[in-house]
């Protein structure tokens, strides 16, 4: 399988929108750390940053690419290969340079700064968000032949899940805020990758405290260890879903 | 070698193929001319497996190729349009191919690198090469690996002449070897000292599949060109005809 993703791996990581992505992450988490005084507060802050831009480079890179190895695409085909397995290289060439640009800008400085159980969930929510908006972008992209049709579904997709989907869930909140909702956030914070791993690092920071009853109901839940492997359950089949998806359509479509 | 059945294909609202059939055999070179959008590249496609026909089958070696893969070991495709990832240099596709194909070096066919030169721009990025360069590029992984059957779209499009010339020399040597040669081509005058067949495709529907030589006696013409004119003038002629005389009956 890595005899095609290594060289798919090799034209990314010559990309110039990765190397500046890659730059992006190292001087942004640098300077939050050399800025604030305890790396918790910077963790925070980076937090903020990096759930927003991570899925957004994730699902528009990777929808762009797609779109631009269309002939390639169509030149494994003619090789013995399987149509599975040579969306599953593409995925996985895509995947491996944008968690290596992931590991190179944050990890790096995240080692050196935040060695810790925080810091680690913090690289632990990043990676998962890769891999999960990488996979919804291979989905879109196999389903749309239109390549503007592609990126702007793609780019909406990133939308509902940074910007509207906790709109929906505040909406949610507040008309049935006379009903007890605990339970039902829970659960409503699952449908959203972007929120579990928020969730995920706030409860490791300790501030959940000021998320009132909810919050410690979160911290009772995620807290233990049931609550990480629920966490990373969901992650899980919030990367496979989508893929899987991608394949089965994949292995159907005309080229 | 390829028996294709009932062929059909249909896009939206545009039916590709019609009803299709044929077979080709070793040794044949078959030149696969229409109009654009007559559904030569789709049928090229579904025989490589990129287009999946509505109905019908298509058989290699008298197998079934129903999703399969293993076959295309056996083919060498050149695309009409040859685009590769930007930052990859050439010799990495090489490598990439020969690593997919596994096929042992010293069975390798190298001579197109050479006639065209690629081994010198080995090390340039894909991104940077002309369209020319990259058709080249083309044709020569189609020739790499020794494959009993070739399958060219538009070969020499976008090709100078001296290495249309090449390329039209190395299809000629492939055709001495007793391989099977499949090519779409708009200049005919490129095919009428290659092909053996003749498969004329309309608005998806198979006009004729005829013998170079029996082609050229019913015409009474010597160039690929001028047979496959007066066929199509003749068939519109009976057409006309048959028509005439409907309204006639009518009447």
């Amino acid at each position: 399988m890595f005899k095609v993703s290594r060289y798919v791996f090799y034209d990314i990581i010559k990309n110039k929108i990765i190397l500046g992505y890659t730059l992006f992450l190292f001087v942004v988490s640098m300077s939050m750390f050399r800025m604030e005084d305890s790396n918790k507060k910077a963790i925070l802050s980076l937090l903020t940053i990096i759930l927003i831009v991570i899925p957004l480079v994730s699902v528009v890179f990777s929808t762009i690419h797609y779109y631009n190895s269309y002939e390639f695409i169509e030149l494994l085909l003619s090789q013995p290969l399987s149509r599975t397995r040579i969306l599953l290289s593409e995925y996985a060439g895509v995947c491996i340079s944008l968690l290596s640009s992931f590991f190179i800008g944050l990890g790096i400085p995240v080692m050196l700064y935040a060695f810790n159980p925080t810091g680690l969930s913090f690289l632990f929510t990043g990676s998962a968000l890769t891999m999960v908006f990488t996979s919804l972008a291979f989905w879109v992209s196999v389903k749309a032949r239109d390549k503007a049709r592609g990126i702007g579904t793609a780019l909406l997709l990133w939308f509902y899940f940074a910007l509207i989907y906790d709109g929906l869930v505040l909406l949610i909140l507040f008309s049935f805020s006379d009903y007890p909702l605990e339970k039902i956030t829970l659960l409503l914070s699952a449908l959203n990758p972007l929120d579990l791993g928020r969730i995920f690092i706030m409860l490791k920071m300790d501030v959940s405290a000021l998320m009132g009853y909810t919050g410690a109901l979160y911290k009772d839940f995620f807290g233990s260890m049931s609550g990480m492997l629920f966490t990373s359950g969901i992650m899980i089949i919030w990367i496979i879903l989508p893929l899987w998806l991608s394949v089965r359509k994949f292995k159907r479509k005309d080229l | 070698m390829i028996r294709i059945e009932h062929i059909q294909k249909r896009f939206k609202k545009l039916q590709v193929l019609n009803d299709i059939s044929a077979e080709f055999e070793r040794g044949q070179v078959i030149s696969l001319i229409g109009p654009n959008g007559s559904g030569k590249t789709t049928l090229i496609k579904s025989i490589l497996g990129m287009v999946k026909p509505d109905s019908g089958k298509i058989f290699f070696r008298n197998a079934y190729i129903n999703g399969s893969f293993a076959y295309r070991q056996h083919i060498g495709y050149m695309p009409q349009i040859g685009r590769y990832p930007d930052h990859m240099k050439m010799g990495q596709l090489f490598d990439m191919l020969k690593n997919i194909r596994g096929v042992p070096e010293e069975q390798l066919d190298n001579e197109l690198i050479r006639q065209f030169d690629l081994f010198t721009m080995f090390e340039k990025p894909m991104r940077t090469l002309s369209g020319g360069t990259r058709q080249k590029v083309s044709a020569a992984l189609a020739f790499l690996f020794n494959p009993e059957v070739l399958i060219l779209d538009e070969p020499t499009a976008g090709l100078d002449p001296l290495s249309s010339e090449i390329l039209k020399e190395k299809i000629l040597k492939e055709k001495q070897k007793h391989k099977l040669i499949l090519i779409t081509s708009h200049i005919l005058s490129d095919l009428d000292e290659l092909t053996t067949h003749v498969m004329y495709l309309q608005e998806g529907n198979l006009q004729f599949f005829k013998e170079i030589g029996n082609l050229r006696e019913e015409t009474g013409e010597q160039k690929l060109g001028k047979a496959i004119a007066s066929i199509l003038k003749s068939e519109k002629e009976v057409q006309t005809v048959i028509r005439d005389l409907l309204s006639a009956v009518k009447k």
